[in-house]
């Protein structure tokens, strides 16, 4: 039963890791690129909740209503002024700047919020099990949290289905010179895009700081969380995103399982493990089409 | 020949500038080699480290510059050379200097499978796949106790048994000068063979590239595997130098500060520029030496100056110098020269 358990709040666990992800995915869905500040920005959305909650008093989902709209300016501002110059640049440069960027956010943070942990109250919510048995419980928050990664899920799919900014997004990610032609403007679509991408990852960011303590270097780790989300899942899926979320939460509770410590671990060995089985499937592929084997990369 | 004739032109590698100033650099290596004889500790000190911001600058240049390889995560090999050096010279009693070298050679070869597993991916994918990769050697050493588990260890011991303080000081410099001379020669004799021009077109294009014929997954290997090696040294060399290490957090061997360190001289003395990385490596050093070598404010600094170069002189000093000037000191290229 408590490996039960285990896989329980692993699928859970997933949910969180879906949400996390998806506005890396709509990014890179869109851009082809990825933005390794992702989880700073997340953070940047916890922090500014913390802000409001230590300083107006209201609760943490009541600072949800300022924080997301908040974060949609600053991923219009990032598009803007940073990452459509980065994009011009070629391919490597949208991860240099992103990368300079990860290190500013996290200093900064540390300047001045300290470098000491943080937590958020999940109010009453949080500590709420429901107990099925001795050895199988079920979080509430978690439930709440993975109903929220489906919901975000869910409306993202329909933004890209049925809305025109959908259609215009997916046109700008098919051929932005295309999209171009027939009236989109690829450079608004991208600040839209950024927009949408950063204010997920900040409503990932805050439910990321109820659920456990912050601090201003947790950053590159729920970037790689999410970004492992996404590969496990197949890039550029928003759905595939669920299911890896979920495949990397049950690694890494199934692996706490056998020994607390192992919980990270379990997690990157199965990332590392899926991408040995695509490296081994091109190789395979690309050996059966170039018997020569010369120049053989996808 | 056609009446009009096309004006003559030459194919030259070497120019007077270039021979004179390549030999002076290696001039000047040997000459360095020499200053523990004259130059004080603190001078010897700065010295270690100037030496390897070099080793770690050219390293992170050639994945970058030329493999077209953004890597976040060769703090793995950093970490692997540091701690590997501790493991043969404290738990296996070795000499700690010939420990540094077989760590450097443990760096190259890890480096092979690693290779075998990242460089399917591209961009931004093979960044992050780096990223883990060193977060999994991270937690391995932080699980293994007799490492130092989560807090780090330390060589002094292992240090202090063999060597008085003067002469470690003498022989790590010594060790890191070595270290950035050799890796210096071998990446220049690596960039002016065959696989050297493959590799400069893999950089300029890597479709364009493939598409003639270039074995570029070899190309990439050949690096990386060098680049493994390199940082394996330069870990080493770190870890010699403070003899201490921190196990865990953005400071840590393992830390992705040193990246963030890396990309910032990498791209400040030009981006897939033989020279440029050396002049980074150069200006980090002055930076840290008389301005200030940690805190906040320093890394918000190393961030917004790589941001803004990547954005404003993509091609960094060196580059924005070699383009404007039409130098180049140490050629691994080919110049077109008109006769007449």
């Amino acid at each position: 039963m408590t490996w039960v358990n285990a896989v329980v709040h692993g699928i859970l666990l997933g949910g969180f890791y879906a949400l996390l992800a998806a506005g890396l995915s709509l990014m890179f869905g869109v851009m082809r690129i990825i933005n390794l500040a992702h989880g700073s920005l997340a953070l940047v959305g916890a922090y500014m909740a913390y802000l409001l909650v230590e300083h107006a008093g209201i609760t943490t989902y009541l600072a949800l209503v300022p924080v997301l709209p908040g974060a949609l300016v600053v991923g219009y501002a990032l598009q803007r002024t940073l990452l459509d110059r980065s994009l011009r640049g070629g391919e490597l440069v949208p991860l240099l700047t992103t990368f300079g960027l990860l290190i500013v956010i996290a200093n900064l943070l540390q300047y001045f919020f300290s470098p000491d942990v943080h937590g958020l109250s999940a109010g009453g919510i949080g500590p709420a099990n429901w107990r099925i048995s001795s050895s199988l419980t079920i979080p509430w928050f978690d439930v709440l949290v993975l109903g929220i990664a489906i919901g975000v899920l869910t409306t993202l799919h329909l933004l890209l289905r049925r809305t025109q900014l959908g259609r215009e997004l997916r046109a700008t990610a098919a051929d932005p010179d295309t999209a171009e032609l027939v009236g989109v403007d690829a450079r608004a679509v991208y600040a839209r895009a950024t927009a949408i991408g950063v204010a997920v990852a900040a409503l990932a960011g805050v439910f990321y700081a109820m659920r456990a303590s912050f601090d201003p270097f947790a950053g590159p780790t729920q970037l790689i969380y999410a970004f492992e989300a996404v590969v496990i899942g197949g890039m550029g899926s928003l759905w595939g995103t669920l299911v890896g979320g979920v495949v990397l939460g049950v690694a890494q509770t199934v692996s706490a399982q056998i020994d607390v410590q192992y919980f990270q671990l379990g997690g990157h060995l199965v990332f590392l493990a899926v991408l040995v089985v695509r490296a081994v499937g091109q190789a395979f592929e690309l050996g059966l089409r170039l018997p020569g084997g010369a120049g053989a990369e996808a | 020949m056609n009446a009009v004739a096309a004006p003559a032109a030459r194919v030259e590698r070497w120019t007077l500038l270039s021979a004179s100033f390549t030999a002076g650099l290696a001039a000047l290596l040997a000459l360095l080699a020499f200053a523990p004889l004259v130059l004080g500790d603190n001078s010897i000190d700065n010295l270690i480290q100037l030496y390897f911001l070099v080793v770690l600058a050219i390293m992170w240049n050639a994945l970058a510059g030329y493999g077209g390889l953004v890597s976040v995560g060769q703090q793995a090999f950093i970490g692997i050379g540091a701690y590997g050096t501790v493991f043969l010279s404290v738990q296996h009693s070795l000499n700690p200097y010939l420990s540094m070298l077989l760590a450097t050679l443990i760096g190259g070869a890890v480096a092979v499978p690693v290779a075998a597993i990242v460089l399917w991916l591209r961009g931004g994918a093979f960044a992050i796949a780096t990223w883990v990769v060193a977060e999994i050697f991270a937690i391995l050493v932080s699980l293994d106790s007799a490492l130092g588990g989560g807090t780090g260890t330390s060589a002094v011991l292992a240090f202090n048994l063999r060597y008085t303080p003067e002469q470690r000081l003498r022989y790590t410099y010594w060790a890191a000068l070595a270290a950035a001379a050799v890796l210096l020669a071998v990446l220049f004799l690596l960039l002016r063979s065959r696989l050297g021009a493959s590799l400069q077109a893999i950089r300029d294009d890597e479709d364009a590239a493939r598409s003639l014929g270039v074995r570029v997954l070899l190309g990439k290997g050949v690096l990386f595997v060098l680049a493994g090696a390199g940082c394996a040294a330069a870990g080493s060399v770190i870890l010699a130098w403070q003899l201490s290490i921190i196990a865990l957090g953005p400071d840590s061997v393992f830390g992705v500060n040193w990246s963030a360190k890396m990309i910032f001289m990498v791209l400040v003395g030009g981006l897939g520029t033989f020279e440029g990385p050396i002049i980074g490596a150069v200006i980090l050093f002055l930076l840290q030496t008389y301005v200030s070598n940690s805190g906040v404010w320093y890394f918000v600094t190393l961030g917004s100056i790589a941001i803004a170069v990547a954005l404003v002189i993509p091609r960094g000093i060196w580059g924005t110098l070699q383009s404007r000037y039409e130098l180049q000191l140490l050629p691994v290229g080919y110049r077109l020269r008109r006769d007449g």
